[in-house]
C-alpha cells in the first residue's frame, strides 16, 4: 500500500477515537446549550425546549456564575504566578552548582506530581484541621491563633490554592530546569566579565532565554488552573458559603447533580470561551514583548 | 519480536478481565436482586439479607450501600444512564420526582395479590407520601422525623424545671444553659452545611404556594422561623460551623459542647453505642418546640419502590414483602433504633417500653410532609445555602426571605410550564 | 557571596522544600498505621504510638478495597496497552507518513487539545448509554483510549527518525506495517515506556469520569471508592490514611522506577515543542 493510504490507516484509529468519543460530544454539548435539557426531558424528550441563547444570558444574569467565576479568577491570578515562582525557584536552586543530592532532591520535589487528587485531599484536610491539624499545632507553638482554615470563607480558598501549588510545582520544575541547562554557559561568562552581579545575571540572561518556556508553563498553568475541579469537591464541597464553588464545579453542580444539561453545558462553553480569551491575552502579550 | 512480547502483556490483562467477570459470581443460578440502601440502615439490612435468603432459595440479594450525601444525585445519575438497581428504598421527599420521571413501577396490583399483606396497618401519612396522582408507587420502611436530643444533667444543672414546648421557653432554657455552661460551650448544634435543623423549624408553614408553583418564603411564619435561628446564633447559643469542623459529634455530645442536638432515630442506637456508660441516664429525646407550643417536623423516611425497568420485579416484591413484614420491623427497629410506619410493631414491647421512641412517637402525629415537587431537593438546598448567608450577616431576615423565594421562582419555572402546558393540552 | 556559605544556603533550602514535599505523604503512612481515634488529640501525633494493621484490615475485608484496587488496576491497564497502540500509530503517521491534509488536520488537533475535557463528558455519558457502556468497565476506558497529548508526544519523538531508514526499508520490498512493527517501534522505545507512563498515571488517577459513569459499587475505582469514603466515615481519619495509602503507593512506586522515562517524556513534550 502506498504511505498515503498507510498515513490514514494507521492514525486513523486514534482520529476515530477522538472524533467519536470527544469531537462529536462537544459538538452536542454545544447544541444541548442551546435547549433546556433537564431531568424532565430525560424521563421524556417531548418536554425538552429550544431556547436559543436563553441559558446563557440567564447565566450571565446569575449571582452565583459571577461568584464562581470570581472565585476561579482569585484562583488562577493568585495561584499560577505563585505555582511559577515556586518551581522557577526550586529549578534555579537545583541547577546551582553547589547543590548536593540533586536525583534525590529532584524526585522528593516531584513526588506530589504523580499523587492522586482525592489521596493527598484528604490527607491535607486533615493537615489543616482547626482542632487536631499539624498547622494550627505549628501557628499555636509560635503563639498565633489557630485558624479555621477550610471553614472560614476567607481562609478556605487560600487553603487550596497552597495545595494546588504543593501538588503541581514540581511538574513546572522539571519544565525549567531544562530550560535552564538549555542557556549557553558563555552568556553567563561574557555577563560576569562584564561585572554583572548574581541578580543582574538572572534579569538580563535567564529570564529573556527562559521567555518561550515561561510563555509555555504559564499557558499550561493557567489552562490547567482554570480547570479547577477535584479540590474543592473532596475538601471543601463548595463551601464555605460557596467560597470554594469554582466554574467547573457549578458545571459539575448543575449537570451531575441536577441534571440540568442544557444549563450545564453552557457553563462548560463559558469557562472554554474565558480561556481561549486568556490564552490568547498571554499570547499577544508575549509577542508584544518579543518572546516568540 | 514486539508482537510477542504484546502478546504477553494481553494475556494476564485477559486473565484478570475473565477473573474479574467470574468474581460477580456467574456461576450462582440463583436470581439476583440488586438492592441499593443508603445509610446507617443501609448498614443495618445486611443483617436481615441472610434470613431472606433462606426463606428464598432461589433468590440472591445483591446489597449495595450508598452513602447518604450523594445518594440522590447517584440515583440520577443511574436513570440517567439505564443503570437503576431492581428495588431500593427511596428517601420519601424523593418520590414525587421518580415518579413524574416515569422511573418507579405501579404497585397497586402487586400488594392487592400478595395474601396477608395488610397495607391499613401502615400509618396513613407514610403511606400517603408513596401515592401520587392515586397510584401507590412505595411501601414505607421505616419513617424518621427530627426532634432534639438533649442533656437531661446539664438543663437541672442550669435550672430549667420543664422540658420547653414553645421558642420562648426553648430559647429561654437555651440561655440558661449557655449562662451555665460558660462562653467555650453552646447550647444546641445547628450544623450550617445541613438544612434539616431550619427545614424543620421552619415546616410549620407551607413552604411553596399555588400548587407548588411558587415560593412562599416572604411569609410572616417562614419570616418568624428565620428571625428564631438567627437568633440562636447571634446570641451565642449556636456555633456557626458545619458539621466537618465538629470531629465526632457524639463525643462532643458526651463532653457537653452542646446540650440540644436536632437528629432522627437512628441516634438512639449511635448514642446508646457510643456514649459513655455513666451518661447512660443523663440524656434523652423531647418533641420539637413550635412557635407557640408542640411543632411539627418533617416527615421524612424512606419507602420501597422497585423501578420500571427492573427485570426482576417479582423477586423485588419477595424482598420488599419480607422486609415491611411485623415481625422483620421489629428485629429491626431493636437494631437502628428507627420506628416502624405501621402500627402492630409498635405494641411490642421492646417499641412500646422504649423511653427514647416515646418522644418520636408523639412527634410522629405532627409530622408533615414536605412539598411533593420534583425540584424539592434543589430548593432544600438554596434553603440551606441562604440559611448560612443569613447567619453570617451577609443577609437580613427579609433579604433572606427574598432571596429565597427569588431563587424557588427560578427554579419552579420548568414546572410552571409544564402544568400549564399539560393544562392547555387538557383544556382542547 | 561566599562558596561554602552559598552551599548551605541552597541545600539548606532545597532540603527545606524536600520536607515540605514529602511531609504530607510520610505523615500519611505514619497515621494510617495508627489506632483508630489516635490521631484525633492536640498535639497531633507525629509517630503511631501503638502501630496496627487494623485500618488496612478493616479496608480490605469491610470495605472492599481489594475490589477497588483491581478494578484500578484493569482500567488503567486496558487504558495504557490501548492508547499506546493508537497513539503510537498516530503519531508515527503525522510525524513520517505523508498524506492529505496531514499539516491541517494535526492542527485542528492541536486546537483541540485546548477544549477542557469536561465540556464533552455530559453529552458522552448520554452517548454511551445509547451504546450500553454506562456502568461497564469499556465505558470508563473511553475517554483515554486517544489522546492529542499523547500522539503529539509521540510525533516529536518519531520526527528524529532519519527518513533514509524507512525509505531504505521501502526499497527492499516492506510493507509499510512490517516497516512501522520492525523498524519503527524498536526506535520508538523509550517514548514508548514515558507514553505507558503518562497513560497509567493519569487513568489510575482519574476521578470525574469513573465516579459519573460506574454507578455500581462494585465496579468502582480506588479515588471513587475513596472520595466516598472519605465523605461517609469523615469520623475514622486513621482508615481514610490507609485508603490514601493504597490509592497513592502504586503510582508513586511506579514512578520511582520509572522516573528517567516519565521526567523525559516531559521534557520532549514541552521544551522542544
Amino acid at each position: 500500500m502506498s504511505t498515503r493510504t498507510a498515513g490514514w490507516l494507521f492514525a486513523g484509529p486514534a482520529l476515530l477515537v477522538i472524533a467519536l468519543f470527544f469531537g462529536l460530544p462537544v459538538l452536542a454539548a454545544l447544541a444541548l446549550s442551546l435547549t433546556d435539557f433537564d431531568i424532565y426531558a430525560l424521563a421524556d424528550i417531548r418536554n425538552l425546549r429550544f431556547v436559543g441563547i436563553d441559558n446563557y444570558l440567564a447565566l450571565l444574569q446569575n449571582p452565583l456564575f459571577w461568584k464562581a467565576l470570581g472565585n476561579t479568577f482569585y484562583f488562577v491570578l493568585v495561584g499560577v504566578p505563585l505555582s511559577i515562582a515556586a518551581s522557577l525557584g526550586a529549578a534555579l536552586l537545583l541547577h546551582a552548582k553547589v547543590a548536593k543530592f540533586r536525583p534525590f532532591f529532584r524526585t522528593a520535589l516531584f513526588a506530589p506530581v504523580v499523587t492522586t487528587v482525592v489521596a493527598v485531599a484528604v490527607i491535607w484536610r486533615y493537615l489543616f484541621h482547626t482542632k487536631y491539624g499539624m498547622v494550627n499545632w505549628g501557628l499555636s507553638s509560635l503563639g498565633i491563633e489557630p485558624v479555621d482554615w477550610l471553614g472560614d470563607p476567607h481562609w478556605a480558598m487560600p487553603t487550596i490554592i497552597l495545595f494546588a501549588v504543593w501538588k503541581n510545582f514540581g511538574y513546572n520544575m522539571i519544565i525549567f530546569l531544562a530550560g535552564l541547562q538549555a542557556i549557553p554557559e558563555d552568556l553567563y561568562e561574557a555577563a560576569r566579565i562584564d561585572g554583572a552581579s548574581g541578580w543582574k545575571q538572572f534579569r538580563h540572561v535567564t529570564l529573556p532565554m527562559l521567555g518561550p518556556v515561561l510563555l509555555l508553563v504559564g499557558i499550561l498553568t493557567m489552562a490547567g488552573y482554570f480547570q479547577l475541579f477535584a479540590e474543592p469537591y473532596v475538601m471543601t464541597q463548595g463551601g464555605p458559603l460557596q467560597s470554594t464553588v469554582s466554574v467547573l464545579y457549578l458545571m459539575y453542580e448543575e449537570g451531575f447533580k441536577w441534571w440540568n444539561l442544557g444549563n450545564a453545558s453552557a457553563v462548560a462553553f463559558l469557562l472554554f470561551a474565558i480561556m481561549t480569551a486568556f490564552t490568547s491575552g498571554l499570547l499577544w502579550l508575549a509577542r508584544k514583548r518579543g518572546v516568540e | 519480536m514486539l508482537w510477542a512480547r504484546l502478546r504477553a502483556c494481553c494475556v494476564p490483562v485477559l486473565l484478570l478481565a475473565v477473573l474479574a467477570g467470574c468474581a460477580r459470581g456467574d456461576k450462582d443460578k440463583r436470581e439476583v436482586v440488586r438492592f441499593w440502601a443508603m445509610g446507617y440502615e443501609g448498614e443495618v439490612v445486611a443483617q436481615l439479607i441472610p434470613e431472606f435468603e433462606r426463606r428464598n432459595p432461589g433468590i440472591k440479594v445483591d446489597l449495595q450501600q450508598m452513602p447518604v450525601l450523594s445518594a440522590h444525585e447517584k440515583l440520577l445519575t443511574a436513570f440517567a444512564g439505564d443503570a437503576l438497581p431492581d428495588v431500593t428504598p427511596l428517601g420519601n421527599t424523593w418520590i414525587a420526582e421518580f415518579a413524574q420521571l416515569d422511573a418507579l413501577a405501579p404497585l397497586d396490583a402487586r400488594i392487592a395479590a400478595t395474601p396477608g399483606f395488610d397495607a391499613a396497618d401502615f400509618y396513613r401519612g407514610a403511606w400517603d407520601s408513596g401515592v401520587v396522582d392515586a397510584t401507590t408507587y412505595a411501601v414505607p420502611w421505616y419513617v424518621e422525623t427530627r426532634i432534639p436530643f438533649y442533656r437531661k444533667d446539664l438543663l437541672q444543672a442550669a435550672g430549667v424545671e420543664e422540658i420547653p414546648a414553645s421558642w420562648a421557653q426553648w430559647k429561654a432554657a437555651m440561655q440558661a444553659i449557655k449562662r451555665e455552661v460558660g462562653p467555650e460551650r453552646y447550647a444546641i448544634l445547628l450544623p450550617l452545611n445541613e438544612f434539616e435543623p431550619l427545614l424543620n423549624l421552619a415546616i410549620h408553614d407551607p413552604l411553596l404556594r399555588d400548587g407548588g408553583r411558587y415560593g412562599n418564603f416572604r411569609s410572616a411564619g417562614f419570616r418568624q422561623t428565620l428571625t428564631f435561628y438567627k437568633g440562636l446564633f447571634d446570641d451565642g447559643l449556636a456555633p456557626k460551623i458545619g458539621n466537618t469542623a465538629i470531629s465526632n459529634v457524639w463525643d462532643e455530645f458526651g463532653k457537653g459542647l452542646f446540650s440540644f442536638y436536632i437528629s432522627g432515630p437512628w441516634n438512639i442506637a449511635e448514642f446508646k453505642k457510643r456514649l459513655p456508660p455513666e451518661l447512660a441516664e443523663k440524656w434523652g429525646t423531647m418533641p420539637l418546640p413550635g412557635p407557640t407550643g408542640p411543632g411539627a417536623s418533617v416527615a421524612g423516611g424512606t419507602s420501597f419502590v422497585i423501578f420500571r425497568k427492573s427485570q426482576h420485579k417479582d423477586a423485588a416484591w419477595k424482598l420488599i414483602a419480607y422486609l415491611a413484614s411485623p415481625e422483620v420491623q421489629i428485629r429491626f427497629h431493636g437494631i437502628t433504633g428507627n420506628l416502624p410506619p405501621r402500627r402492630s410493631p409498635w405494641s411490642d414491647p421492646r417499641l412500646a417500653n422504649d423511653p427514647y421512641a416515646k418522644a418520636f412517637r408523639s412527634q410522629l402525629e405532627r409530622a408533615v410532609p414536605t412539598p411533593q415537587v420534583p425540584e424539592w431537593e434543589r430548593i432544600a438546598t438554596e434553603l440551606r445555602i441562604v440559611g448560612e448567608l443569613l447567619v453570617s450577616g451577609r443577609l437580613s431576615v427579609d433579604q433572606a426571605a427574598a432571596e429565597l423565594d427569588r431563587r424557588a421562582d427560578a427554579i419552579l419555572a420548568k414546572r410552571r410550564w409544564m402544568l400549564d402546558h399539560k393544562a392547555t393540552e387538557l383544556a382542547r | 557571596m561566599n562558596r561554602t556559605l552559598a552551599t548551605a544556603i541552597v541545600n539548606g533550602l532545597l532540603l527545606a522544600l524536600a520536607a515540605l514535599s514529602l511531609f504530607p505523604l510520610v505523615w500519611m503512612l505514619s497515621v494510617s498505621f495508627m489506632q483508630p481515634g489516635a490521631a484525633s488529640h492536640f498535639p497531633p501525633p507525629l509517630l503511631p504510638a501503638d502501630p496496627t494493621l487494623h485500618n488496612y484490615r478493616e479496608l480490605f475485608v469491610r470495605a472492599g478495597m481489594g475490589r477497588y484496587f483491581a478494578n484500578s488496576l484493569l482500567i488503567s491497564i486496558g487504558v495504557t496497552l490501548v492508547s499506546v497502540l493508537l497513539n503510537t500509530m498516530a503519531g508515527y503517521a503525522f510525524a513520517k507518513l505523508q498524506f492529505a491534509g496531514r499539516e491541517k488536520m494535526f492542527r485542528s488537533l492541536l486546537a483541540v487539545m485546548v477544549i477542557p475535557g469536561q465540556v464533552a463528558m455530559m453529552p458522552l455519558f448520554l452517548l454511551l448509554k445509547q451504546m450500553g457502556l454506562v456502568n461497564t468497565y469499556a465505558g470508563a476506558m473511553v475517554p483515554g483510549l486517544a489522546g492529542v497529548f499523547g500522539i503529539f508526544l509521540v510525533r516529536q519523538y518519531a520526527r528524529s527518525i532519519p527518513d533514509e531508514l524507512l525509505d531504505a526499508a521501502r526499497i527492499d520490498g516492506a510493507s509499510e506495517w512490517r516497516i512501522y512493527w520492525q523498524v519503527v517501534l524498536p526506535v520508538l522505545k523509550p517514548i514508548l515506556v514515558t507514553l505507558a507512563i503518562f497513560s497509567f498515571l493519569g487513568a489510575w488517577n482519574d476521578f470525574m469520569w469513573p465516579l459519573i459513569v460506574l454507578s455500581d459499587q462494585s465496579l468502582q475505582t480506588l479515588p471513587v471508592a475513596l472520595a466516598s469514603l472519605s465523605r461517609e466515615h469523615v469520623q475514622d481519619n486513621e482508615l481514610m490514611m490507609a485508603g490514601s495509602v493504597v490509592t497513592v503507593l502504586p503510582v508513586l512506586l511506579l514512578f520511582l522506577s520509572l522516573q528517567r522515562y516519565y521526567m523525559q517524556g516531559l521534557l520532549v513534550g514541552s521544551v522542544k515543542g
